[in-house]
């Protein structure tokens, strides 16, 4: 194209720019040219990426900012006041350190004033400080949910992808499969395999849970792709020859980022609940180390006794499950492209 | 038996016989969005008396639909109205619900825009008729049965007893909404509101439709308030033309004072927007002449074209595209048995022609472009591009080949990925084929986005942020990013309104002019092809039924089906169509005849 074509489709774009300022309209029989000044401002406008649009939408949900600034805390007092692997934290006790009990192992914790005392949480039936053993036990219960959100969300998606994108005989044997996976209860299969599982540590316990949880997700991600591989711009990518792999992870996945992290958090905060159910059935996490579940199952019988020991890792994984339930209603929201604002 | 229910219908009531059924004075419809008012249709004023149709025209966003839902207090929930519209002297706006429910179905009643989904699909289409009647009178269920079977037959629906009993899936689009009208009369409204009534029937359909408003508005008497964005439906059936822009009124006038000499640069801007059936070749459906009723062909005309033409054609050049005996059959599930989409369909493009290939939905025209570009397998016969046939090849070997060819899709908004940045999408055919360095792709990105008439800035933007024109321009500039030798438009304009489907009718033709590709433009609208193709291919269920060129197929059509095609396309000028409507029927007699 010649420079005077290329001048003369300038001024043609300009008089094309009063279509632009309205998103939706298409009203644009073209009654006024822009100034100069109007379309320069046009040209040097940084347009708001996806990314960006979602941030945005994220962090206007009240509830999603809390359940993040709720969980960094936890995470943070976790992982801070006892350490972890060898780091040690700010708190002087160990949770596995037994000592003489003090004021019959009641909670020295007072708002006000505030002060921790010597035992915050108080100890318990062996003299144990129960504040580091609820950290220790929210330490494991938080690599848990995550290592298991992480296994599912992998597996998950692999499958729901491969099954949905090329149908036919792939689809039938991955989706009968998951239907088998399904079908087998998590709770007799964890009963068969966990004990032997958690003998080896609280990892490959976490695995193996994500490896019975991951077929909700797969089914989501299944159907995702069966509507989506049948738009238009997946065609037009076939049409100029995009491979597979790059039609599945350029074009299709990116599409479906918001229903994986949405029900890979709420993935997450499930894990947190079976891992606690199934430590307190004794088929989880095994002494001398902890998880909240476990804490529970430890003290269930001092329930009238000595309630600390039942209401502080109880207090801790609702707000860990709520926290991370709030995060995943306010990323479902933000993924949303055709919510244009978010309600309060 | 038409006779007999007209009787039975107009008997019911007695209506006033001066005066406006509907004046509406000063209407203003506002939306709170973000606690903001924003206004939607403002001072708004027009009436309509009896055995009147009166049109309100606009493109989308003019306000024509939220002005007469406002009528009936059926805004949304975050709607608020003003102003005064009075229904035989009665107010509506700010009525009680109470009151406008009775007016709703017995006094006005709607006709909306898509048959398929307000009819409930679980229940008989006479039961919901009958619910209808049965929901404003005293009848028994027996008598309201009766109605509803006489309102059937008033529509025009053959054997009404029979089919009372059947559900929607088991009519056709054009009975479905003959449907819609029976239930929409069913209580004698004395005014018939109808949103597009049309626009998602084809043309032959839509024709039948548009004949059976005309005669019924004349014989119930009533009004019919008519909104649209079609200006050749308006000039087939409207008296009053209202024209409508960003919610307010640009110009009223009576129809043929409109069309003949309309006085706002808007309403000018509109007209001249629409493309004209017949106007690049000079009329259409020469050699049909209408002499009492009947119907007398030249058939000569048709030779001499065709001997002038032969004298043209091009020999020894590789043609852009061939199509040979194609057929295409999606294939059957379990016992259900094969659909043969596309049957033994041959044509040829040559390089730098431009073909439309015309039909109605289901006619195959969408599943030969989709074969074309490699998207369907083909079941028989040939498909080559540029000299190689592309029906054998493994996906492998067709990669190199695909910059050869490139698609345009119908649906701007479906068509680009909703992640990718605009320069993303378009830059991506070249990503995959040439592999250019990101300084260069850069370049060619802004080269292809200033050849499609947008600021080079819109590359970093996503497709959510562009209105339907602008995107379906990035999708023309991403097909041809490869400067393919064919370009295949699947029914490119048909999703945008008629003044945006100009300008990018306009850009094609230039950008075609330009670089000479061969084009497969696909549509169902013969105006729009007209403008563009030199040559014509009609499709009708899956045979191509004739084609030429385009002079010779609007002029002289040798095949009933063109005729009727062509007979049936409205026109935007009311005194050309009412000529048309003549001949529309004269063909359709002589058609039963055979």
């Amino acid at each position: 194209m010649s420079t005077s074509d290329k001048r003369r489709d300038d001024s043609r774009a300009s008089a094309e720019l009063s279509e632009l300022t309205l998103q939706s309209q298409d009203t644009d029989i073209v009654t006024q040219a822009p100034t100069r000044a109007q379309t320069d401002r046009i040209r040097t406008t940084d347009a708001k990426s996806q990314g960006r649009l979602i941030r945005e939408r994220f962090f206007r949900h009240k509830g999603a900012l809390a359940g993040i600034a709720l969980l960094v805390a936890i995470f943070l007092l976790a992982f801070t006041s006892i350490g972890y692997a060898g780091i040690p934290g700010w708190w002087d006790k160990q949770y596995d350190v037994l000592a003489a009990r003090f004021n019959e192992g009641r909670p020295t914790l007072t708002l006000w004033p505030f002060s921790l005392g010597e035992h915050p949480f108080g100890q318990d039936v062996l003299g144990r400080d129960y504040f580091a053993l609820t950290m220790r036990g929210i330490q494991t219960s938080l690599i848990i949910a995550f290592v298991v959100g992480l296994v599912a969300m992998v597996i998950g998606t692999t499958v729901g992808a491969v099954a949905g994108y090329f149908r036919g005989w792939t689809e039938a044997a991955l989706m009968r499969f998951t239907d088998v996976v399904i079908t087998i209860p998590t709770l007799v299969i964890a009963a068969a395999v966990a004990g032997i599982v958690a003998r080896h540590g609280v990892i490959p316990f976490a695995i193996f849970l994500g490896l019975v949880t991951w077929t909700g997700l797969a089914r989501l991600v299944r159907g995702e792709f069966l509507s989506l591989r049948e738009k238009e711009f997946v065609e037009s990518a076939k049409s100029v020859g995009a491979s597979s792999a790059r039609i599945i992870f350029r074009h299709i996945l990116p599409n479906t980022v918001g229903v994986i992290i949405v029900s890979t958090t709420l993935a997450i905060s499930g894990a947190i609940l079976l891992e606690t159910g199934l430590s307190f059935l004794g088929l989880g996490v095994t002494a001398p180390d902890t998880s909240l579940g476990k804490a529970i199952n430890d003290n269930r019988s001092a329930l009238s006794v000595r309630p600390w020991l039942f209401l502080w890792p109880g207090a801790f994984i609702i707000g860990i499950a709520l926290a991370v339930n709030f995060i995943g209603d306010g990323l479902r929201d933000a993924f949303d492209p055709k919510q244009t604002r978010v309600k309060q | 038996m038409a006779a007999h229910s007209s009787t039975v219908i107009s008997d019911e009531q007695s209506r006033p016989a001066d005066g406006p059924i509907l004046a509406v004075e000063g209407l203003g419809v506002e939306f709170n969005v973000d606690n903001e008012w924003v206004m939607a249709a403002e001072d708004v004023s027009y009436e309509i008396h009896p055995g009147e149709i009166l049109a309100i025209v606009g493109e989308s966003g003019s306000g024509k639909s939220m002005s007469s839902m406002a009528l009936l207090g059926l805004l949304p929930r975050n709607g608020r109205s003003s102003g005064s519209a009075r229904m035989l002297g009665r107010e509506l706006i700010g009525a009680p619900q109470s009151t406008l429910r009775r007016v709703r179905g017995k006094e006005i009643a709607m006709i909306f825009q898509e048959p398929m989904t307000a009819l409930n699909p679980v229940l008989t289409v006479g039961e919901q008729i009958r619910e209808a009647v049965e929901q404003h009178t005293e009848l028994s269920p027996a008598q309201a049965k009766q109605r509803a079977v006489e309102l059937l037959r008033m529509v025009e629906i053959p054997e009404p007893e029979r089919r009372y009993d059947n559900f929607p899936h088991q009519f056709s689009g054009g009975q479905r909404q003959r449907a819609m009208i029976a239930i929409a009369l069913a209580n004698d409204p004395m005014l018939l509101i109808a949103d597009e009534p049309t626009t998602a029937l084809d043309v032959t359909v839509q024709a039948e439709v548009l004949d059976l408003l005309r005669t019924l508005n004349k014989r119930l008497n009533s009004a019919v308030l008519l909104i649209t964005h079609d200006m050749g439906v308006v000039a087939d059936l409207a008296d009053h033309v209202v024209v409508m822009e960003r919610g307010r009124i640009v110009e009223t006038a009576p129809t043929a004072q409109l069309f003949a000499a309309p006085k706002e640069a808007y309403t000018q801007q509109l007209l001249s927007a629409v493309p004209h059936l017949g106007s690049k070749v000079g009329g259409v459906l020469a050699d049909v002449e209408v002499v009492d009723g009947r119907l007398s062909i030249h058939e000569e005309y048709a030779e001499t074209s065709l001997r002038e033409q032969e004298g043209h054609a091009a020999s020894g050049v590789v043609p852009a595209l061939e199509l040979r005996d194609v057929d295409i059959e999606y294939p059957g599930r379990f016992r259900q048995p094969a659909f043969k989409a596309v049957n033994g369909v041959s044509f040829t493009i040559n390089p730098g022609e431009v073909l439309g290939l015309v039909g109605e939905s289901g006619s195959g025209k969408s599943t030969i472009a989709r074969a074309v570009t490699g998207l369907i397998r083909t079941s028989g016969g040939t498909v080559g591009i540029g000299g190689t046939d592309i029906t054998k090849l493994s996906t492998r070997q067709l990669l190199p080949l695909r910059k050869k060819f490139a698609i345009v899709f119908q649906d701007p908004a479906a068509s680009l990925n909703p992640r990718l940045s605009i320069g993303d999408s378009i830059g991506e055919p070249l990503l995959l084929h040439e592999k250019p360095g990101r300084a260069e792709l850069d370049k060619r990105v802004a080269g292809l986005l200033e050849d499609v008439q947008l600021p080079v800035g819109f590359r970093h933007r996503y497709p959510h942020e562009l209105s339907g024109g602008q995107r379906q321009r990035v999708g023309i500039a991403r097909a041809l990013s490869l400067r393919p030798d064919l370009l295949v438009a699947d029914e490119p304009t048909s999703a945008l309104d008629v003044s945006v489907q100009a300008k990018v009718l306009e850009l094609l033709q230039e950008l075609q002019r330009e670089r000479g590709f061969a084009c497969l433009f696909v549509s169902h609208d013969l105006a729009v092809v007209e403008l563009l193709a030199s040559h014509i291919a009609v499709l009708n269920k899956g045979t191509l039924v004739e084609q030429g060129s385009t002079e010779q197929i609007l002029k002289y059509p040798r095949d009933p089906y063109t005729r009727r095609l062509l007979a049936a396309a409205p026109v935007p000028d009311p005194q050309v169509q009412s000529l048309r409507r003549e001949q529309r029927s004269a063909i359709l007699a002589a058609g039963n005849a055979e």
